[in-house]
């Protein structure tokens, strides 16, 4: 009876440690999610871009940090590109990237 | 959110103004019934439009959006300017709503906005009235005509266009310039910032000049600016009139325009007077007559003070201000009103949820100007949110094109054509 105590206990305490971490996730991924939306203008609403630009959506989430850390030190030249990605911190490059990775093409 | 004094007695004064108006708040009917949660949206614009679609989309459909718009379609003001070049009609920038409606199950009411009690928390219409939750204005700018003499909405209408909402007054701009003879004056008079579209009348006069130099090449084009010098690309500008319209393009400035002769096209400034065979004034400008109805309009009685995580007006609780209107460090841009849009959106599920907004909001504004038939250039930033300021603030590394091109032409064609798919379909 003790031991099943015990493991209730430990159940709901790894439930009230999980449930934050949980929280903390859905926030992050929100967070990623907002601001993706603002490359929308002309990448397409959740990187479904309709014409002229790349579609973000799907893309590998390695490249698209890549490419954003190549337009940010001018190893990859840009028309505009290059000005947003040093708007960006490299933390925000792994939200946008794991974000797009995640929506279907 | 704490009230002021001040705020408190604005509150009681718009109590008042109800007060008296008792058939505005009562005796009315709901245009559409509610069920559960609503979001309001006054204006269809790049804002409203976007705010519309985003909080269906991120709320999983769960709560109501009524988006209350006067006109039946949408039309695009970013690119309208080529229509004066002639490389686009206003067909081209026209969309309808039929998607927001159908695939997201928006409610579109199309009519004009009368009073809005923020008390009750309705928004009046001639045929009853809305409840509401949360309100979003989005109500673009509208034009501070009596600040000269000479000019009204009429005049704007009929003979001296300001065409700075596109629509019939680009249309007839452009029919102006198609009747104007060789040799003749296009003068565009630009109102002191802030105003919609900062590089726009600088754009305006490369679109025009565009025009000119094929049709009439022997005309001029003269920017009164009221601003001291040019508010936006400058040195972008400065070379497209040069080098792509040399002796066409005159840039006047510290020449605000305070009179105009109607009949006789004459726009009077501190200085001189300039006749021109087409005249397009541009107004001075303040957020659009719902921001008033509000009674959120309380930055010099012109623009909207917003908490800028959720866009909810600094004066009024559940009523949120996005896009043109709101008083801030940031372009009044169509872009930046989407951006500014999501934010709202996203805030208002969190709310309507009893969670926390994100306290960390990053936007973007890239804002094309198209200088010929096929060359464009750029301006784009990153904005973020400071805590210590209270204000979005623009991050490291933006800027503008090194120099105009043709890529940037046809990506500024993309650009539209991405942007409007977001706010519309």
């Amino acid at each position: 009876m003790k031991m099943i105590k015990q493991q209730i206990l430990a159940i709901v305490c790894a439930i009230g440690v999980m449930l934050p971490i949980a929280g903390a996730q859905a926030e992050t991924d929100k967070h990623a999610r907002n601001l993706s939306a603002s490359c929308a203008a002309c990448h397409g609403t959740s990187g479904h871009s309709v014409g002229g630009t790349p579609v973000l959506a799907g893309m590998d989430k390695e490249l698209f940090v890549a490419q954003m850390q190549a337009f940010k030190s001018g190893a990859r030249p840009a028309t505009v590109m290059h000005q947003h990605a040093k708007g960006y911190t490299d933390e925000e490059f792994e939200l946008l990237g794991a974000f797009f990775a995640a929506q279907k093409r | 959110m704490s009230l002021d004094r001040r705020d408190f007695l604005k509150l009681s004064v718009a109590g008042i103004a109800i007060g008296a108006f008792p058939g505005l708040a009562f005796a009315s009917s709901e245009i559409v019934k509610k069920k559960g949660q609503r979001v309001v949206i006054v204006g269809g614009g790049f804002g409203g439009a976007t705010a519309a679609k985003y909080i269906r989309m991120w709320s999983d459909n769960k709560i109501e959006v009524v988006l209350v718009e006067r006109n039946a379609k949408f039309i695009s003001c970013p690119m309208s300017n080529t229509v004066l070049g002639g490389t686009r009609t206003i067909d081209d920038l026209t969309q309808g709503y039929d998607t927001l409606k159908k695939k997201y199950g928006i409610k579109l009411v199309q009519g004009e906005v009368k009073a809005i009690d923020s008390e009750k928390q309705k928004v009046m219409l001639a045929n009853g009235h809305l409840s509401y939750d949360r309100l979003i204005i989005a109500p673009g700018v509208d034009f501070m005509f009596e600040q000269i003499e000479g000019l009204s909405a009429s005049v704007a209408d009929k003979s001296i266009p300001h065409a700075w909402k596109a629509g019939a007054q680009t249309t007839l701009l452009r029919k102006q310039l198609e009747a104007m003879p060789d040799g003749g004056v296009f003068a565009v008079s630009i109102p002191k910032a802030p105003y919609r579209c900062p590089p726009g009348p600088y754009e305006r006069a490369c679109q025009v000049a565009s025009y000119l130099k094929n049709k009439k090449p022997k005309s001029k084009v003269l920017i009164l600016d009221a601003n001291p010098d040019v508010t936006s690309k400058k040195g972008l500008f400065m070379a497209a009139w040069k080098e792509l319209y040399p002796g066409m393009v005159e840039y006047r400035p510290n020449a605000a325009v305070t009179k105009v002769d109607v009949a006789g096209k004459i726009a009077k400034t501190e200085f001189e007077d300039v006749k021109a065979d087409v005249l397009n004034v541009i107004p001075p400008m303040k957020a659009g007559a719902v921001a008033a109805m509000a009674g959120v309009a309380s930055v010099d009685g012109r623009w909207c003070a917003v908490d800028f995580l959720t866009y909810e007006s600094k004066v009024h609780k559940n009523v949120h201000v996005i896009g043109d209107a709101v008083s801030a460090a940031l372009p009044k841009s169509g872009h930046m009103a989407t951006s500014q849009a999501k934010v709202c959106a996203a805030a208002i599920i969190e709310l309507m949820q009893g969670q926390t907004p994100d306290q960390n909001p990053t936007i973007v504004n890239t804002c094309y100007s198209m200088v010929s038939d096929r060359e464009a250039m750029h301006v784009a930033n990153v904005f973020r949110f400071n805590a210590e300021k209270q204000a979005m603030v623009s991050a490291e590394g933006g800027g503008v094109s090194a120099q105009r091109s043709e890529v940037e032409g046809t990506l500024a064609g993309y650009w539209l054509k991405n942007i409007m798919n977001d706010v519309l379909m």
